[in-house]
């Protein structure tokens, strides 16, 4: 996908400038994070935070030993018939999907939902050689028909409002125009159900990857999974990396967190396990498994002690859904594929750090993502990483502008000592004069703090500081007798 | 520290307190303190120090109605934080280590601020972890030190404080005070105690205000969308005053609710302590 990360600012200001956005995204997301916390709710949290410890147990020690993991996969997919492929970056697996589609005389894909097509920008390389390809998420088939990217990770078209579909299926699909999301679903699926049967090759995206058994698995809602995995007489199926879980059992804990975390449910309408292709006892399935599986920089997430938990992520989106940033600038705002918190963390370390300067430091690092992260990822001390990289890392790293240097130089200068504090003080109280009136100053007009006083008053400096407020009569005040009500308990 | 504590006849720290980031005792457990002279080392943040001494004034004077003997280190500044959360680690380790020697032999060091209390209690060994002299003495500094509704509730084990307020009050929790100290409903139990006070649950509660330090003039627009739904709420609760434990959120919303002319007023939760009979709203 096209990295527009350097953006951000622009991006996000117009998102706030929309009001049509601004109501449909307020909306859809309220719905998300109210429904997870019902799901945490009927669960009991006590519960819940049994399995998130147990997620973030499973999740931490596979990510140790991912090496070993991946291998087991691969060899145990293999075992069950399939072709696995390893590839470096995106440009690797698309030609490895390009090549199967070439060698296999493929001429239309149906796709259902998969984040790592988007990295691979999958569909124009697809449109590219005169192949087909069809997303089959209801979702998905709204950004596609609409020419955009994905708006969220687990609801890509959460930005668009029912009239917006219904004059999108009116053009694109020469409905009428439709009132009800039934009758546009009922259109979608009319429109779709001729592609799966003329589809020769299947895409899908793995939600998790059992290495015991060699098993992917795909949650979905709409069933167009299941579809996309058993009708086509190819399927394949990409992976970042990360996916892996060591054992079937393993299942039982995330497949608990995932539908909880991300919609609310206690479990997905489908969820489906693959493994392999059709056997000679099966009745239906493809002939060919093909299981891709693509660092695109995820080794350097692992490589770093301190961002190496980012790969823990399940891509629940529950981190998107309660982040103040997010619900106010949405997700095409990031400029990639992965928005929100963990967008800001993952994003700068796969299309490099300088580019997307910007991610880390939209967060006021309220910690909301980290208290609802199904695996527990401290995403604040990543994002504060991050930072640090930028305004203290090597070569190449380094993209804090001169004039915030500058002032953290001043301000590091001016806290050194109470002495030039007090001095500081006494230049800071002159400066302000002309511009406090009542305690308040409603416009400075010099950086950083007019871009404070655009929507918010500012305070004047006390009259007097606390340290002076002290040495004249703090100090020496005698201490009163506790009041009754206090001193009964005694 | 074992030694001293020996010495003086306060109760030993609750357990459970010993690690930073491990989450408070629940406080049916807690000893039912009596009222020992404790001596606390007032952090006033630089906040407090520059723009509202009176939120420190009145720390010192609830403290010390409650019998416990307030010192004030001379010399402290910043803790550090506007740094850190910049990216700018080794600068903030400057200050971490003035602030260790500062308060090398405070018993307890009691702050105004839930997030200059992180500040000190959770980032200040996570960044000294490199150097291991420096990490235990912040290991011990976050082990002492103490955000002032946390410390009236579990060190003084306190509720009532014999403050009295004639309004209704409604509250916001800081982030820093709820998601690295985890304090919750110590506030609110305080409040509670408060003679005359009708508390209106502020929906929202739990919600960045959108300060963040830095981010508030970083992303001007995106941190008064944030802080628009906070005002929303705070205006749906007709209170009169908003308590807060943090100066950093208090002035961001206020200088929000000035600049409309609302009416509910901000108060640190220290200064709606400090407050004792007839004062009025
Ligand atoms: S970081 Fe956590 S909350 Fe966010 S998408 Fe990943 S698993 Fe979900």
């Amino acid at each position: 996908m096209e990295v527009k990360t350097q953006r951000f600012r622009r991006a996000s200001a117009q998102a706030l400038a929309d009001d049509s956005l601004q109501s449909a995204m307020g909306r859809a997301i309220g719905h998300f994070d109210q429904a997870r916390q019902a799901a945490i709710e009927e669960l009991t949290p006590e519960l819940w935070e049994r399995y998130r410890q147990r997620g973030q147990e499973i999740k931490s020690h596979t990510i140790e030993n991912l090496d070993y993991y991946l291998g087991l996969l691969a060899w145990r997919v293999e075992g069950n018939g399939g072709t696995v492929h390893f590839a470096t970056d995106t440009r690797e697996a698309t030609d490895i999907v390009l090549d199967l589609a070439r060698t296999r005389g493929v001429k239309s894909v149906v796709k259902s939902k998969s984040m790592l097509s988007e990295e691979m920008d999958l569909n124009s390389a697809l449109e590219s050689q005169d192949i087909e390809p069809v997303e089959t998420d209801l979702g998905e088939y709204i950004i596609q028909l609409a020419g955009e990217t994905p708006f969220h990770i687990i609801a890509p078209a959460m930005h668009k409002s029912k009239e917006e579909v219904s004059e999108l299926f009116f053009d694109k699909l020469r409905t009428p125009r439709l009132t009800e999301i039934e009758e546009m679903a009922a259109a979608a699926r009319q429109a779709l159900r001729q592609k799966f049967l003329d589809a020769d090759m299947g895409v899908t995206g793995v939600n998790f990857a059992v290495a015991e058994t060699g098993t992917i698995v795909i949650v979905t809602n709409e069933g167009n999974g299941r579809m996309c995995t058993s009708l086509p007489r190819i399927h394949v199926a990409l992976m970042g990396m990360e996916k892996v879980v060591p054992a079937l059992e393993d299942m039982a804990v995330m497949l608990r967190l995932l539908p909880r975390a991300a919609t609310g449910q206690r479990i997905t309408s489908y969820v489906t396990f693959v493994s392999g292709p059709r056997r000679r006892s099966d009745e239906d399935g493809p002939d060919e498994f093909h299981l891709v599986i693509m660092d695109n920089n995820r080794s350097k997430l692992l490589a770093d002690p301190e961002l190496r938990e980012a790969l823990n992520c399940i891509r629940c989106g529950a981190c998107l859904n309660t982040c103040p940033v997010y619900q106010k600038v949405g997700g095409h705002a990031y400029g990639y594929v992965y928005p929100g918190p963990i967008g800001a963390v993952i994003t700068p370390v796969m299309v490099g750090l300088p580019k997307a300067k910007d991610l880390p430091f939209a967060s006021s690092l309220c910690g909301a993502c980290r208290e609802v992260c199904p695996i527990k990822i401290n995403i604040p001390r990543m994002l504060l990483k991050l930072r640090g990289d930028l305004a203290e890392g090597g070569r190449g790293q380094r993209k804090v502008s001169w004039w915030e240097r500058a002032l953290v130089r001043a301000w590091a200068i001016t806290v050194r000592s109470e002495r030039s504090l007090a001095w500081t003080r006494g230049i800071a109280s002159l400066l302000q004069r002309p511009f406090v009136s009542g305690g308040r100053m409603r416009r400075i007009p010099f950086p950083p703090f007019s871009r404070w006083t655009r929507n918010r008053d500012f305070p004047g400096l006390a009259p007097r500081s606390f340290h002076q407020q002290w040495e004249k009569e703090l100090k020496d005040r005698p201490s009163p007798t506790p009041p009754p009500s206090v001193r009964k308990r005694e | 520290m074992a030694a001293r504590q020996a010495e003086c006849s306060r109760p030993a720290e609750p357990v459970g307190l010993a690690k930073a980031t491990s989450p408070l005792l629940p406080l049916a457990e807690l000893p039912n303190a009596r009222l020992p002279t404790l001596k606390a080392s007032l952090f006033v943040t630089c906040l407090v120090d520059q723009f509202f001494p009176e939120v420190g004034e009145s720390v010192v004077t609830v403290l010390r109605r409650l019998g416990v003997e307030v010192d004030f280190p001379q010399g402290q500044t910043c803790c550090g934080q506007p740094a850190f959360n910049s990216g700018f680690r080794s600068q903030a380790k400057a200050n971490a280590e003035r602030f260790l020697d500062l308060f090398q032999d405070s018993e307890y060091v009691v702050t105004p601020s839930g997030s200059c209390a992180s500040m000190l209690k959770v980032f200040y060994p996570e960044l000294l972890h490199d150097a291991p002299a420096l990490q235990e003495r912040a290991d011990d500094l976050s082990r002492r030190t103490y955000e002032f509704s946390q410390f009236l509730v579990h060190i003084l084990g306190l509720t009532d404080v014999g403050a009295a307020y004639d309004g209704t009050v409604t509250y916001h929790a800081s982030c820093h005070l709820l998601r690295e100290l985890e304090v919750t409903k110590e506030p609110l139990l305080l409040i509670e105690e408060v003679k005359g006070a009708r508390f209106v649950p502020l929906d929202g509660t739990n919600e960045c205000c959108g300060f963040g330090g830095a981010f508030s003039v970083k992303y001007p627009e995106i941190s008064a969308a944030i802080l628009e739904d906070k005002l929303r709420n705070i205006e749906a609760t007709g209170a009169d005053a908003l308590v807060a434990c943090d100066s950093g959120c208090l002035m961001h919303i206020a200088g929000a609710m000035s600049r409309r002319g609302m009416k509910t007023r901000p108060l640190h939760l220290a200064q709606l302590l400090a407050r004792e009979g007839n004062h009025g709203g």
